[in-house]
């Protein structure tokens, strides 16, 4: 990869997750959104080599994204019928607006990338999906990352993440952040998926051993993240300490030999 | 991998002991450090008081000879320095580059040791280490 591919892939772990859910909130649909922001991507590729790395990457990103996503919004209006076309306008603007009221009386946390995450998360997916497209989405990782991580072919995991868009798609699971009851059932449904991915880099075995250390990496970023996004969650702050202390241990839990220790087997006045 | 952004203010070699940051750079500063937050890469920052109020220590077969600053010869001093977490070096480096600095300052981007990167027989010397406290990344 020349060294421009690299820095484009540095600006794209920085600025893809944001960029996703920014999108979203447009499309109420995160697959859609990725694919939007996987198109600006490709134009960023084509650009930035000759034109050089915009001072504003994210801006960049976002327009060239949302023009595309406006495009699609049109040809999708275009195939409708006028009178309905104009109906389900006013709807839409009505419902932002009750939605922002509702928001504004709930204070509920108005935060797209929160959305994301918890959208990414949800319980409709199976564990290996949820996975998938966390890594993607909210830590910028490539589906070939993803896959050496796992140990799957690329092409598993291609399919893992679309039939994942397909069952949100499917069952119109909202771009939203969950309340009140359903908030504690789904915040466990987040700190899973990110506690899972910690332990497939914590159990690596030494041989593929420094790709799936970085999952500890990702998963302790994910955790950070969501300490910020959730502050108030006594269970966010519980699974980074976790982590944190586990990722620590890890000096301890190589033998002389090399060989794996358990926890309660390692020599605790290291 | 880890990588500590080091800033080099030109001018803070001379700055009194009693320097504090402006108020307006602070809060410059804290948009940018909200955004390595947000973004879970921030282990670690601090800002550094000036070396007019610092002391360097030289060795000489093990007999230490202290200094006190300021420090004429030096030109290049550390005002602070940012610890992030990032998946590569070019992140890091991004990352370097979205810091509100202005045109006398300059950022020093340098990857951190980790365990694994050092041969077996520096790790065995090292046994027990990444186990001191605040010795692996710091929690903020």
């Amino acid at each position: 990869m020349s060294d421009i591919h690299r820095t484009i892939e540095a600006v794209w772990k920085i600025e893809s997750t944001r960029l996703i859910a920014g999108i979203a909130r447009v499309t109420h649909d995160i697959g859609i959104a990725e694919e939007l922001a996987q198109d600006a991507l490709v134009a960023a590729l084509e650009q930035w080599p000759e034109e050089g790395i915009p001072a504003k990457p994210a801006a960049w990103l976002m327009t060239a994204a949302k023009r595309r996503a406006i495009d699609a919004l049109r040809r999708g209006r275009m195939l409708e019928q006028k009178h309905g076309e104009l109906a389900r306008e006013i709807e839409f603007q009505q419902q932002q607006l009750a939605a922002a009221m509702d928001n504004a009386l709930d204070q509920v946390i108005d935060d797209d990338v929160l959305r994301l995450i918890f959208t990414a998360c949800h319980p409709i997916l199976a564990m290996e999906g949820r996975v998938a497209l966390t890594l993607r989405m909210v830590c910028g990782l490539t589906t070939a990352e993803i896959a050496r991580a796992f140990l799957v072919p690329e092409k598993t995991l291609g399919q893992r993440i679309f039939r994942a868009k397909k069952t949100l798609a499917e069952a119109h699971v909202p771009f939203e952040t969950p309340r009140g009851e359903d908030l504690r059932r789904r915040v466990e449904s987040v700190l899973s998926v990110v506690y899972l991915i910690f332990n497939e880099g914590y159990t690596a075995t030494s041989g593929d051993e420094w790709m799936r250390k970085e999952l500890c990496d990702d998963a302790l970023r994910l955790g950070r993240m969501l300490v910020e996004l959730l502050p108030n969650e006594p269970e966010a702050h519980g699974l980074l300490a976790l982590m944190e202390l586990q990722a620590s241990r890890t000096a301890a839990r190589r033998g002389r030999n090399g060989e794996a220790i358990l926890l309660l087997e390692q020599n605790r006045s290291l | 991998m880890r990588f500590m952004m080091i800033v080099i203010p030109k001018g803070y070699e001379t700055a009194a002991p009693d320097t504090t940051p402006k108020p307006e750079d602070v809060a410059r500063m804290m948009e940018y450090n909200k955004a390595l937050q947000k973004a879970g890469v921030l282990l670690a920052l601090d800002g550094l008081h000036p070396p007019s109020s610092a002391v360097r220590i030289s060795y000489t077969d093990g007999k230490p000879t202290l200094t006190d600053g300021p420090f004429a010869e030096s030109k290049e001093i550390i005002g602070g320095y940012w610890i992030i977490q990032v998946r590569s070096r070019e992140e890091a480096i991004e990352w370097a580059k979205r810091a509100p600095m202005s045109n006398n300052e300059i950022i020093e981007v340098r990857q951190m040791f980790e365990m694994s990167d050092f041969p077996e027989d520096v790790r065995k010397a090292a046994e027990g280490f990444e186990d001191i406290p605040n010795a692996t990344a710091a929690k903020k």
